[in-house]
């Protein structure tokens, strides 16, 4: 089949990642694939963000499909019921919030810069090397880490069922494709 | 000389569950499947040849291929 410019794109997720761990500043540049999915399912009531562009997918459909690092098995039924995905998405949501909260609260002087990345919500991971101050506010530093963390954690739970199940499992409960697809319901007017 | 009818595979999707992620549409060598509006995956039945290659790819497990009666 013929590849397409937009292929390519898990070189973009990958040097993401890495890029995160030099300087965490680079986390802003994450917005991206926030923005990007919710403009292109708004403005044209598609999932084009999933169905093309999204740089994660491919990258777990790169390393479980062709590097051969999945299972391939079957999904589990709880996973990809309704209620685990959009209990996943009110999780999501709720720990985003609590991101915002915190980056507020540096910004507001509240409390000081941490330099940590946070680990699926828990573990607390030193990352201060990735941090060589900022131009600006001490809060652009803290929602970088926080930002951060998010995606690194995604990253890890994506990759952990890349392993056990198909390739990209990650598709079935990501947040954002969860979002998009109510989205596009609501305005396409489909009940399902 | 008799002939039986010959029993075709297509592919089924379970709109109820499909993610609408795409990784079908991205595997299917006649273009037989496309995402409908943002929402679910959809076969055009007649262009499918029912090699199950989305059925294998799809993350969820919702594609499944059977002999249908032409």
């Amino acid at each position: 089949m013929k590849k397409h410019w937009y292929d390519y794109l898990w070189l973009f997720s990958l040097s993401y990642l890495i890029l995160g761990f030099f300087n965490i500043l680079f986390a802003w540049l994450g917005l991206l694939c926030f923005f990007i999915p919710l403009i292109i399912s708004i403005t044209k009531g598609t999932k084009g963000y999933c169905n093309r562009y999204c740089g994660r997918g491919q990258l777990f459909g790169l390393l479980g499909g062709r590097f051969g690092l999945s299972r391939k098995k079957d999904i589990p039924k709880w996973l990809k019921s309704k209620w685990f995905r959009y209990g996943f998405l009110i999780f999501f949501f709720i720990m985003f919030f609590q991101m915002l909260w915190n980056t507020y609260l540096v910004f507001s002087g509240t409390r000081g810069l941490r330099q940590a990345v946070t680990l699926l919500w828990t573990f607390k991971l030193p990352w201060h090397w990735a941090y060589h101050g900022t131009l600006f506010h001490p809060g652009v530093a803290q929602f970088a880490f926080g930002f951060y963390s998010v995606m690194l954690t995604s990253t890890v739970l994506g990759f952990i069922t890349m392993l056990l199940f198909k390739p990209r499992s990650w598709c079935v409960y990501c947040p954002m494709g969860t979002m998009t697809q109510l989205i596009c319901k609501a305005k396409n007017k489909i009940r399902k | 000389m008799e002939t039986k009818p010959r029993k075709a595979r297509k592919a089924f999707v379970n709109e109820n569950d499909c993610v609408a992620c795409g990784c079908c549409v991205k595997v299917c060598p006649k273009g037989a499947i496309e995402i409908w509006k943002g929402t679910m995956a959809r076969v055009t039945t007649e262009q499918c040849v029912g090699c199950g290659r989305c059925a294998r790819e799809c993350p969820a497990s919702v594609i499944e291929i059977q002999e249908v009666l032409p």
